[in-house]
C-alpha cells in the first residue's frame, strides 16, 4: 500500500550478504546491526533476566516459554514469507483461533481430521486471500483485513456465537501433539523447529524461495525475468493461512480445548516479531531465523514482566509497543545508511 | 503494474457506468438497505429507531473522518481504537478537575499520539502501518495502566452530552455532522487539504514541488488522533462509563471499512468525505438489519467482510489508471 519513496528499486539480490567492495567499516557495522541486532538484544535480555530473577532460568519456566513461543513462531513463519514478498497478512489471528476451534471439534473423529480440517479451511481462506491479492490486484492489507472479520464470523458461527467450547480428549494421540514431550522438550517445540528448518531450506535453497525474494525486491523486474509473480504471491498467502491454522490446531492440542477468544491481536505480535527479526516490511529482504529470534524476544519480555509480579500486564503492551517503535526506527535508520552504498 | 486491460478503453459506455457505480455505489447501497428495511423490518420507521442508529454511528463516523485523511495521504492510522481508550482513561482521571479540563486533557492525549505517529512516519520514514501499529499496542497498554478497570462516569454535564439533544437531534449526531462538514471543508477549500491530496498522490512529486511534506503529514496524524480522542470522549459520555479494556476495540477496522467502502482509494490522493459518511451509515444499517432479523453477530462480521471485498473490487479499476 505504501511505496518506499526513498528507493523505488531495492536490489533483489540481498539474499547473499555480500557487501560491495569498498564498504566502510561503519557501513558494514550497520548492516551487521540490522541483521543481528535482535539476537544481541535477546542474549542481553536473557542474561539480565537470569541475573535478576531466580525463577527465570528454571526448567519449568523455560519449558513454558518455549511452548508458548512455538505457536506464535509458526504463525510468524508464514508471515515472514508474506512480508518478504512485500505484503502483509492481518488475518492470521482469526485463522489461529478458527484453526484451534476446528481442530478441537475434529478431534472427536480422530487425529487426521483434527489436523486436516483446520489446515484445509485456513489454507482455503489463505488461498482466497492470495487470489484476490495476486490476480485481482487488491491491496493485501484490506483483503486480509476482510478475512480477519470473515474468519472470526465463521468462528462464531461454528461455536454457537462463541458460547460453545469443544474439548480435546486428553488421551488421544492428537492431545499428545500438544502436550507430549520428547527428551524433556514439548512436542510443539520440536514441530516448530522442524518447520523452521524446512522453511529456511525452502526460502534459501529452492526456486520458490528465490521467487519470493524476487517478487518482494521488485515485482515488475521479477515479472520481466519470468518469475511467476501471481503464483508466488498466491502461494505465500496460502502458506500463511496453513501456518496459522496449524498453530491454532497445536495450541488446541496443548490446551485440550478450542478456545474461541484466542488469537485476537496475534497478527500484530507476529508482524512485530518478523519486523524485530530484521525482515524489511518493504519486501525483498528477510530471514526466518530473525523471526524466530523476534518471537523469543517478545516472549522473554512478556515473561520478565510477568515475573515482576507487582506490574500489571498492561505494562507489557506499553513495553512491546515502545520496543517495536524503537526497532523500526533503528531499522529505518540502519537501512538508510545501507542504501547509500 | 504491467497488466494493461483494454476492455475499458474500447467500451466507453460500460466504463462510465462502472465509474458511476464506483462513485455512488455506496449511496445506492444505503438507499437499498433503507428501502428493504422500510418494507420488511417492523418498527423501522420510527423516530426512536433513527435516533438509536444515528447515535451509534456517530463515534465510528468521527473516527472514520480522521482515517479518511490518513488514507488520503497514502497512509493509515491503526492506533485510533487505542486513542479512544486512552482518551476515556484520561477523561475519567481528570474529571475531578472539571469537565472542560478533562475534555482538554483527553483530546491532548490523542494529539500527542498523533504527533508520535506523524513524527515516526514523516521524519524517520517508518511505514504508516507499522508506526501506528506500535502506538496501537502501546496506547492500549498506557490506557490500561492509567485506568486498570471500568469506572463509572458520574458527571451530569457528561451525561447530558451523551444523551441530550437540541431540537430533537442528539448532541452526538450534531457534533459528528459538524465535524464531517469541517473536515470536508478542510479537504476541499484549504491549503492543507490540497497539500494532503498532493502528498497522497505522489510524495516525491510533492516534495519536489516544495510542499512542506513533513509538516502536513504530522498534521494529518494529529487530526486523526484528535478526532479519535473526541470519539472516545463522546462514546464515554454515551455509555456514562470509562472502559479502556473494550472501548474502541476493532474501531480501526470499522473506520477503515467506512472510508474504503465510501470510495476513498487506499492508494491515496483522493478523499471522499460524503462517501465516508455514507460508508459508516451503510455498515451501521447492515448490522442493524441483520440484528433486527434475528441473525447472529457472526453473520454481521461475514457480511462486513464481503462488503469490504466488493467495495475494493469495484474500486480497483480506478486505482490502476
Amino acid at each position: 500500500m505504501t511505496v518506499d519513496t526513498e528507493s523505488p528499486v531495492r536490489p533483489a539480490s540481498t539474499l547473499t550478504e555480500d557487501e560491495p567492495l569498498g564498504a566502510t567499516r561503519s557501513e558494514r557495522l550497520s548492516a551487521l546491526a540490522q541483521q543481528h541486532g535482535a539476537l544481541v538484544t535477546l542474549v542481553i535480555a536473557v542474561l539480565a533476566a537470569w541475573l535478576s530473577f531466580d525463577t527465570f532460568m528454571t526448567a519449568d519456566n523455560m519449558q513454558n516459554m518455549a511452548v508458548s513461543s512455538a505457536f506464535l513462531a509458526v504463525v510468524a513463519l508464514g508471515m515472514t514469507f508474506v512480508i518478504i514478498t512485500g505484503g502483509i497478512d492481518l488475518s492470521v489471528g482469526s485463522l489461529f483461533a478458527l484453526g484451534g476451534v476446528l481442530a478441537a471439534w475434529g478431534s472427536q473423529y480422530g487425529t487426521a481430521v483434527a489436523l486436516l480440517l483446520p489446515l484445509a479451511v485456513c489454507g482455503l481462506i489463505g488461498l482466497v486471500n492470495g487470489l484476490l491479492i495476486a490476480r485481482s490486484r487488491l491491496a493485501p492489507f484490506i483483503v486480509t483485513l476482510a478475512a480477519l472479520l470473515g474468519a472470526r464470523g465463521i468462528l462464531l458461527a461454528v461455536t454457537d456465537e462463541g458460547s460453545k467450547t469443544y474439548l480435546v480428549d486428553k488421551d488421544s494421540f492428537f492431545a499428545t501433539l500438544g502436550q507430549g514431550k520428547l527428551l524433556g522438550v514439548g512436542a510443539p517445540v520440536w514441530i516448530t523447529v522442524g518447520l523452521f528448518v524446512a522453511g529456511a531450506v525452502v526460502l534459501r535453497r529452492s526456486r520458490f524461495g528465490q521467487y519470493v525474494y524476487a517478487v518482494g525486491g521488485n515485482e515488475d523486474a521479477a515479472a520481466l525475468m519470468g518469475a511467476p509473480v501471481a503464483r508466488t504471491k498466491t502461494a505465500v498467502y496460502t502458506l500463511s493461512g496453513l501456518c496459522a491454522g496449524l498453530a491454532g490446531a497445536l495450541n488446541a492440542a496443548w490446551l485440550a480445548s478450542g478456545v474461541t477468544i484466542l488469537g485476537s491481536g496475534m497478527e500484530l505480535e507476529a508482524i512485530s516479531a518478523v519486523v524485530i527479526g530484521g525482515t524489511l516490511l518493504s519486501g525483498g529482504f528477510g530471514f526466518l531465523s530473525g523471526s524466530l529470534v523476534g518471537v523469543l524476544l517478545l516472549k522473554v519480555i512478556q515473561n520478565v514482566i510477568n515475573q515482576i509480579g507487582s506490574l500489571d500486564s498492561a505494562y507489557q503492551q506499553v513495553v512491546s509497543g515502545g520496543f517495536l517503535a524503537v526497532v523500526v526506527v533503528a531499522q529505518t535508520w540502519l537501512g538508510r545508511r545501507r542504501r547509500v552504498l | 503494474m504491467t497488466d494493461l486491460s483494454l476492455g475499458g478503453r474500447t467500451r466507453p459506455d460500460r466504463d462510465r457506468v462502472l465509474r458511476l457505480l464506483q462513485d455512488y455505489g455506496v449511496h445506492l447501497g444505503v438507499a437499498v438497505l433503507l428501502l428493504v428495511n422500510i418494507a420488511f423490518t417492523p418498527h423501522f420507521l420510527s423516530a426512536e429507531n433513527f435516533r438509536t442508529q444515528a447515535v451509534q454511528v456517530a463515534p465510528v463516523l468521527i473516527v472514520a473522518l480522521g482515517m479518511a485523511l490518513a488514507i488520503g495521504s497514502e497512509g493509515v492510522d491503526l492506533s485510533v481504537g487505542s486513542v479512544m481508550a486512552l482518551s476515556t482513561s484520561l477523561l475519567s482521571l481528570y474529571l475531578g478537575y472539571g469537565m472542560w479540563i478533562a475534555l482538554l486533557v483527553a483530546v491532548l492525549g490523542g494529539i500527542a499520539v498523533g504527533v508520535a505517529n506523524g513524527a515516526l512516519i514523516a521524519y524517520i520514514g517508518v511505514q504508516p502501518i507499522v508506526a501506528t501499529l506500535a502506538l496501537m499496542v502501546a496506547g492500549r497498554g498506557l490506557a490500561l495502566v492509567l485506568l486498570p478497570q471500568l469506572k463509572d462516569v458520574r458527571d451530569p454535564t457528561m451525561a447530558s452530552l451523551g444523551s441530550g439533544d437540541l431540537l430533537g437531534i442528539p448532541y452526538l449526531v450534531l457534533i459528528a455532522v459538524a465535524l464531517a462538514l469541517l473536515v470536508a471543508f478542510v479537504v476541499r477549500r484549504t491549503t492543507f487539504g490540497r497539500q494532503l491530496l498532493a502528498i497522497g498522490d505522489s510524495r516525491p512529486a510533492a516534495r519536489l514541488a516544495g510542499l512542506p511534506v513533513r509538516r502536513v503529514l504530522i498534521l494529518v496524524y494529529v487530526c486523526s488522533g484528535a478526532l479519535a480522542a473526541i470519539a472516545g470522549v463522546l462514546a464515554t459520555a454515551r455509555l456514562t462509563a470509562s472502559d479502556p479494556t473494550s472501548l474502541g476495540n476493532l474501531m480501526e477496522l470499522s473506520a477503515i471499512t467506512a472510508v474504503v467502502v465510501g470510495g476513498t482509494p487506499l492508494s491515496g490522493g483522493r478523499v471522499r468525505i460524503g462517501g465516508t459518511v455514507a460508508g459508516a451509515v451503510l455498515i451501521q444499517l447492515l448490522t442493524a438489519t441483520l440484528i433486527k432479523h434475528d441473525l447472529p453477530p457472526s453473520w454481521t462480521q461475514i457480511a462486513q467482510a464481503v462488503v469490504i471485498i466488493l467495495a475494493v473490487y469495484a474500486a480497483r479499476e480506478r486505482g490502476r489508471r
